[in-house]
């Protein structure tokens, strides 16, 4: 049943259009203290924040950039614009958004979903939320919903304080202490104990400007006994000039909460990912990760997942496609720390014309965990001889009686599989495209109806053209 | 008449890897006719079937009419478009794609007209109830995790549902039970009655022949038509098998 949707069908273009970036005010690029501190001005941080980005510089400079990925020898950093806002503050309606912003986020589809099938959106446009609104009713219910700047100024200024940057700290890597030192955008959602979210929220970010970077920051607080699922997409105009995301994301799912975050991510093949996300998972809760990533030049992207509490579980369930000049490098890590916590990974990738895609996941036991059980799953399809896929997992038990799995298989598209349904009437290319959506069935099947028809029409999108 | 011919296979070879396989092949099967190809194992039965149907990894040079048009440089979808279809001995398994979903795209694709996903389940419905397949294997992947039967019961399924001109079965009865050979039989008999469909039906056994209306029958010996009659040229190789076929060497 997947004929009724809002996204129909997808072209390329859609995403590529590039609005005009007239009236932005932008920082330079680079990053000094005078940059930092002036995107500290523009938010009108408070003391500790300013602080805070502050001390994330040292740290960025004090880190060296990774070297055992895909090389981002292109990212220049002197370079990068990091923070660019569009004349206006944000809007709760959609009429105050600037016409063109607008018009970009309607042909993306997102005011229509938000009526038929959302809780609540928020629309991030280069650094700043252009567009935030939750439906009365789930607000009634104490939901939380906004964006990350007017939280720190409101009610919830404590939760803010001592929640952020804690899960991934500056000092975890090069990129995050740069997300700590400029980071803009972004949500905050919380959930009260107790409250099912029955509806997804959704959060899209589209980065238009040239040569800039995209830093929001998504915090998510789902207290005892709630539930909640979070969506978020992503996509950006190409441009010949390297762009960067070092999005971060922070989850804390309570005791015997349930967090679902489905993420399909279609930036541009001129930008840098280099996303790090994040979630600790209490006594008998539950978090489940989809995760689709189709676009971007280099990708850095393993969410991590910190099983902390008894009888706690997670689920990872990914894809990734990498296509002509992709080098995508996901996965996933989890840490059991408490007892009888499960975990389950399970992704599959493609690559096409030269693209590489590669796998990591790391599993780690600690003497804590008692009776932790895990088992990875990565399966890989190559459609052609220039493409590459790799596998690298890592594990680290600490407990004599946990109980690990895993499995990868690399495979290609049967030529004998293409005959047989060209047999039937359908296309080489159809046949080849249906082989390739058939492999990824059970990612888009864990999607939201409108995004899993997404994935499909990328997939076909991608196929397009293949055969030569 | 020969300009009437449905196929019409004249001089063609066929080779894989600069190995011919079949020689000088010669065979007309008018509109609605049952054909039936016997032979030894490793014949070129099946090959010819592959070749028919426009398989790629076959080199074939000489001609393949169908209906008067030249098909034999056209890819396998658009013989298939053309109303030429082809039940594999072994179905090949496409993870993720149902069986429902693949033979909706395949009918449109074929017609050219979108069809409803409501009206389609009820035709696929009767045809799978007639063939005694499940109904819950309309939302399994196609041919994933079904019994060599199912496969077999599956590709008939297709056939019905696609209405070819003209189809190719190869070995449709091997590896089935009797209950099944019965049911895939009912089928075959269905498509040669209600849809008027010609057959060219591959076999080395004779069970799914019995309650099947037969008009020709070809032998074939190491990849050459060594002889053409009526059905009861089946009768003959159920008696004494090929040796009487092999062409005597020269003393």
């Amino acid at each position: 049943m997947k004929e009724k949707t809002q996204v129909e069908s997808i072209d390329r273009s859609i995403y590529d259009i590039r609005d005009r970036e007239t009236g932005s005010w932008k920082v330079d690029a680079g990053l000094t203290e005078d940059i930092i501190n002036q995107i500290a001005d523009e938010k009108n941080d408070p003391d500790w924040m300013r602080a805070f980005r502050l001390e994330c510089l040292k740290v960025y400079h004090s880190l060296r950039v990774p070297d055992w990925g895909p090389s981002i020898e292109g990212l220049d950093m002197d370079h990068i614009v990091t923070y660019v806002r569009r004349g206006k503050r944000m809007s709760s309606t959609w009429e105050e958004v600037p016409e063109d912003i607008k018009e970009t986020f309607e042909r993306l589809g997102i005011p229509q979903a938000e009526r038929q099938s959302l809780a609540g959106v928020g629309a991030q446009y280069d650094s700043e939320l252009v567009y935030h609104n939750v439906r009365e009713e789930v607000a009634a219910q104490g939901v939380v919903y906004t964006d990350l700047e007017s939280a720190m100024r409101g009610p919830y200024a404590d939760m803010i304080r001592t929640h952020f940057m804690k899960l991934v700290p500056p000092t975890d890597h090069k990129f995050a202490a740069l997300h700590g030192a400029v980071w803009s955008g972004g949500s905050f959602v919380y959930v009260p104990k107790g409250v099912e979210v029955s509806i997804p929220l959704q959060s899209y970010f589209r980065l238009n400007a040239k040569g800039a970077g995209q830093f929001e920051h998504t915090l998510i607080i789902v207290d005892e006994g709630a539930s909640l699922h979070f969506i978020e997409g992503c996509s950006a105009p190409k441009y010949n000039v390297a762009n960067l995301h070092a999005g971060c994301v922070e989850l804390f799912v309570g005791k015997n909460a349930k967090l679902r975050y489905s993420t399909i991510e279609n930036w541009s093949k001129n930008m840098y990912n280099l996303n790090t996300k994040r979630a600790v998972v209490e006594e008998g809760a539950r978090m489940e990760w989809v995760s689709g990533s189709f676009g971007s030049h280099v990708s850095y992207l393993y969410p991590m997942t910190i099983l902390k509490g008894d009888r706690s579980q997670m689920e990872f369930t990914g894809i990734t496609f990498a296509g002509a000049g992709q080098n995508l490098d996901t996965g996933a890590k989890v840490v059991h720390l408490g007892s009888d916590t499960s975990s389950y990974v399970n992704t599959k990738s493609i690559s096409k014309s030269g693209g590489i895609s590669t796998f990591r996941s790391a599993v780690t036991v600690r003497e804590t965990a008692r009776r932790a059980r895990s088992a990875v799953s990565c399966e890989s399809l190559m459609l052609d001889d220039q493409s590459r896929s790799d596998t690298i997992p890592a594990m680290d038990i600490r407990a004599g009686d946990a109980d690990i799995g895993h499995e990868a298989q690399i495979g290609r598209i049967s030529d004998e599989a293409v005959f047989y349904l060209m047999s039937r009437g359908i296309s080489e290319e159809d046949a080849r495209a249906m082989i390739v959506s058939g492999f990824a069935d059970n990612v888009s099947k864990e999607l939201p109806l409108e995004y899993a028809v997404e994935m499909n029409n990328l997939i076909r999108l991608e196929m397009k053209g293949s055969i030569g | 008449m020969l300009s009437d011919a449905l196929l019409k296979v004249s001089g063609m070879n066929v080779s894989v890897e600069d190995k011919q396989i079949l020689h000088d092949i010669d065979l007309t099967i008018q509109p609605g006719e049952t054909h039936v190809l016997m032979g030894p194992n490793g014949a070129g039965k099946s090959t010819l079937g592959y070749a028919l149907m426009g398989s790629p990894r076959y080199k074939v040079t000489g001609s393949l009419l169908l209906k008067g048009e030249e098909i034999v440089s056209l890819p396998a979808d658009q013989r298939a478009k053309k109303g030429m279809f082809l039940s594999f001995q072994e179905p090949l398994e496409v993870p993720g794609l149902s069986l429902e979903s693949f033979l909706r795209s395949a009918v449109s694709e074929r017609t050219g007209v979108k069809v409803r996903p409501w009206e389609f389940r009820k035709q696929m419905k009767k045809v799978m109830d007639l063939l005694e397949i499940s109904p819950e294997k309309a939302e399994r992947g196609l041919n994933v995790g079904f019994s060599g039967g199912e496969k077999k019961k599956a590709e008939i399924l297709q056939m019905l549902l696609f209405r070819p001109d003209i189809a190719i079965l190869d070995e449709t009865d091997s590896g089935l039970d009797v209950d099944a050979v019965h049911l895939v039989a009912e089928g075959i008999r269905t498509y040669q009655q209600e849809a008027g469909g010609a057959l060219l039906i591959i076999t080395h056994s004779t069970r799914i022949l019995e309650p099947l209306r037969i008009d020709r029958t070809h032998i074939m010996v190491d990849g050459t038509l060594v002889r053409e009659g009526d059905a009861s040229l089946v009768a003959r190789v159920n008696e004494s098998g090929y040796d009487q076929f092999i062409p005597t060497k020269e003393a």
